[in-house]
């Protein structure tokens, strides 16, 4: 039977439901003896396995079927919920995810059977409960046909169509390609570091043309102590082996030569292994068999973003958005019928009907797009969770305002940089255990994360009750880095100081952790939270903790703006920035320290004239005794832009000024006015 | 040995426009739509051959001067004056020629090389030279042109 109508919808569910499952892992961590969530959880893995059934994903049914078994169990009170079955679950979970993913990127569910996962299960249920940690940990990658000698977890490689054209064809052309699997001395501290200088050497010689686990994760040091990779280059196998070797920290390197790829895609290794240590299978950890994992989903992932572009809608909100056009429609029969001539008044009155409807539907089509923060929060307990285990810390994660909605565009985009700012927080906002107990806080320690809606604003807030931001170690990793000489970072204010942060390339981290310390990641969430019009600001106490706060602004598309002229040009400000607007004599403009400022109600306002800051030509503004001034609002501040005139205000469109000219200083947008000309939107923010 | 760049199609189509008395051509494929001038609206920073945005049903495109990126004399704006829009990937943007002429078909034995004829600060856009009917057609290299 065909089921592939259903898939869209086999989709939908399933992440829904798997999503729902980690929640109530979480929450029967906490509390092991609530039969609710048990049934809860019991519940979704029956759902789970009857659709994966009627979709014929034997796999996935066989894994929840093992999961059910398990649940009853406990929930018969024959199995007690520990700390390593909860483990268990969680990567029961992962694999379901997994399959998803494959389901989403294939129509399939793959070919991985978590025989390890499953097995798992199974001794749970024979030792009621009782997780050997080692079938925790030993995990035999399956999915492959073991090639003889191999000892080694991450040797055993896949390659995809792509990589073995891209074999094939190297060694037509003379290469050599070759395989080699590193092992690096269990005491190395620095792996990342060492596997960049491993990596450095593969390309002096070759080009890498894949790895287990991916370059990225390597570079993450997401692996445990081996990796493999696949280099075609001219050098001989002798030659890497030799220079692999000669890198410290490097316990062995097992080489062989790749011949081409027969027809079942299978390589047929030209075996030369150097020694084989003897108990290197005792060292085979599972982690590496995870990667293969996240290394299969993570290139399915990429593929499946784009199909993931649905989003639920309300029913009364659709309701609302029919009876809208609805009306237009009925108003669009009246105009047609009214005679202009003969009755002025009553195609004027349709008219600003017209517009009050028009104007309604625009909201209500937003609001269709729009969704709450919740659909990104809820994959943060887990990842805490994780993070709180990988660094030995303990941290509870608060989060309010979840049904604070945004526009769905902002949505997909604002995961990443809350990933980072929670991560930052994790790793250096939060001090130590030992250290909390020291300084007589709590040992727990605590992140606050905060949606909420402020005027034409929603504020997300990041807060910990950390060691708080060090400026005095900011200023010296700024001076040591050369960003600036240790005169500026003396004469820098405490805002200034932590603005440092945000440049790219800035990290005060001492050591490179898996998490951060690799000074990327500020800058990149700034310029994302830009690019959504929204700014981030941070407030910090030393001893106290930390507090980021992410504003975006609530409608995307459509504002009130004013229009004015500069020179011959028109220009668009948004209404929302505007405190007033002055007329004000020339003679009454002061200087101060080169900066043109007004003297407002006892407030040195600052003033900018767009005609200079905009370059515009023919602008008459210098000559003019009278000045119009349009005051606005920069955070707590007032500035001042003078214009030539103003126009007056308009509802506007925003539109981007696309990719090439998006980044350029002083504007918002592009709106298109109703003569079909336009005019460029002000950036209120950068212009002053 | 071999060259920078490998000719690797049959038969290509280009779009023929001229800029004072100077011919080239564009890859067809790559083109989305030649419309007549309208009002270009300036953005204040960017190049000078720059020369503003302006309003393709709804979208906002920016639009170069070839004259002001190939350093030729400015011209005036005539009835021909056209604006090619050519689309790379999700970048879109204009360049405004004096007159669109024809569209032609060139072989790869109809295109020579040029690295040999042009200085190098050209030499980027330009990846070779088509001759149609007697004329010499310099062919460009849209990616190039386009990256600010």
């Amino acid at each position: 039977m065909d089921m592939s109508q259903y898939l869209q919808i086999f989709i939908e569910e399933s992440n829904e439901h798997v999503q729902s499952l980690n929640q109530c892992l979480l929450q029967i961590e906490k509390d092991p003896e609530d039969k609710n969530v048990l049934n809860e959880i019991f519940r979704v893995a029956h759902t789970i396995k009857g659709m994966a059934g009627t979709m014929g994903f034997t796999k996935m049914t066989k894994l929840t079927h093992v999961m059910e078994n398990v649940l009853h169990a406990i929930r018969n009170d024959e199995i007690k919920v520990t700390s390593d079955l909860v483990d268990v679950l969680f990567k029961c979970l992962d694999a379901l995810e997994n399959y998803v993913s494959s389901v989403v990127a294939t129509s399939g569910e793959g070919d991985k059977e978590y025989k390890n996962v499953i097995s798992a299960l199974n001794e749970i249920l024979e030792n009621k409960g009782m997780v050997s940690s080692s079938t925790v940990k030993t995990q035999v990658a399956n999915n492959v046909t073991p090639l003889e000698n191999v000892k080694y977890i991450t040797a055993q490689l896949e390659f995809d169509e792509f990589e073995q054209h891209a074999i094939n064809k190297a060694i037509d052309m003379g290469l050599n390609a070759l395989k080699f699997t590193i092992v690096l001395n269990k005491g190395c501290l620095l792996k990342a570091a060492r596997s960049f200088i491993i990596f450095q050497t593969l390309e002096r010689y070759g080009e890498i043309i894949k790895a287990q686990p991916v370059v990225q994760d390597i570079e993450d040091e997401k692996f445990d102590f081996e990796f493999t990779v696949v280099v075609v280059s001219k050098e001989s196998e002798q030659l890497f082996s030799k220079e692999l070797n000669s890198i410290a920290e490097v316990e062995e390197v097992i080489s062989s030569k790749l011949a081409k790829f027969g027809a079942e895609g299978i390589p047929v290794e030209d075996d030369k292994k150097a020694e084989v240590d003897s108990q290197s299978s005792e060292h085979v950890e599972g982690v590496a068999t995870k990667e293969a994992d996240t290394q299969d989903t993570t290139k399915q992932n990429t593929a499946s973003k784009k199909t993931q572009r649905t989003v639920r809608v309300d029913i009364d909100r659709l309701d609302v958005l029919m009876n809208l056009v609805g009306e237009l429609i009925i108003t669009k029969t009246r105009l047609e019928e009214t005679d202009i001539t003969a009755k002025p008044q009553e195609y004027h009155e349709t008219l600003e009907y017209l517009a009050r409807i028009t104007t309604n539907l625009n909201d209500s089509v937003m609001k269709v797009r729009m969704v709450p923060v919740e659909t990104v929060f809820n994959r943060f307990p887990r990842m805490i969770r994780d993070i709180s285990k990988d660094l030995g810390k303990e941290i509870e994660l608060v989060m309010s305002g979840e049904e604070t909605e945004l526009d769905r565009t902002v949505i997909d985009e604002i995961g990443d940089p809350l990933i980072h700012l929670l991560r930052n927080s994790c790793d250096h906002g939060l001090e130590s255990t030992e250290k909390r107990k020291q300084l007589g806080k709590s040992e727990v320690g605590k992140i606050n994360l905060t949606a909420y809606q402020s005027g034409n604003n929603v504020i997300i807030e990041v807060t910990d009750d950390g060691a708080g931001i060090n400026t005095q170690k900011i200023r010296a990793k700024a001076i040591e880095n050369g960003i600036v000489t240790k005169d500026e970072a003396a004469a820098m204010s405490q805002q200034e100081a932590i603005e440092l942060l945000f440049r790219p390339s800035f990290s005060t981290a001492d050591k490179i952790t898996g998490l951060s310390g690799r000074g990327v990641g500020l800058d990149v969430v700034k310029t994302k939270i830009e690019q959504l019009g929204g700014t981030v600001e941070v407030e910090t106490q030393s001893g106290k903790g930390s507090s980021f706060l992410i504003k975006l602004p609530l409608t995307l598309a459509i504002y009130q703006a004013l229009l004015v002229n500069v020179g011959t040009e028109k220009y668009a400000i948004p209404l929302g920035a505007i405190y007033q607007i002055y007329n004000w004599q020339a003679e009454d403009v002061k200087t101060v320290q080169g900066q043109d400022v007004i003297l407002l109600r006892n407030m040195v306002v600052p003033i900018t004239r767009l005609a200079n800051s905009l370059e515009v030509p023919d602008s008459n503004s210098k000559a003019q005794k009278q000045l119009k001034i349009v005051i606005v609002r920069k955070g707590e501040k007032l500035t001042g832009l003078v214009v030539d005139s103003v126009i007056g205000q308009q509802e506007i469109v925003i539109k981007s000024l696309g990719k090439l000219l998006s980044g350029i200083k002083y504007l918002a947008g592009a709106t298109i006015l109703g003569d079909g000309n336009v005019a460029l939107i002000i950036d209120v923010n950068s212009i002053t | 040995m071999a060259d920078a760049q490998i000719h690797e199609f049959e038969t290509k189509q280009f779009i023929v426009f001229s800029l004072g008395e100077e011919r080239f051509g564009l890859d067809s494929l790559k083109i989305t739509t030649i419309d007549r001038m309208k009002t270009i609206t300036r953005v204040p920073k960017t190049p000078n051959y720059i020369k503003g945005v302006i309003n393709l049903r709804g979208d906002i495109i920016p639009v170069m001067d070839l004259r002001a990126k190939f350093n030729l004399p400015l011209a005036e704006e005539t009835e021909e004056t056209r604006i090619i829009i050519l689309k790379l990937e999700e970048v879109s943007i204009g360049v405004i020629v004096d007159q669109v002429l024809q569209t032609i078909q060139l072989g790869n034995d109809s295109i020579e090389n040029a690295s040999s004829l042009i200085n190098s600060s050209d030499s980027d856009y330009i990846f070779g030279i088509g001759k149609v009917d007697g004329e010499i057609v310099t062919l460009l290299n849209f990616e190039k042109l386009v990256k600010l």
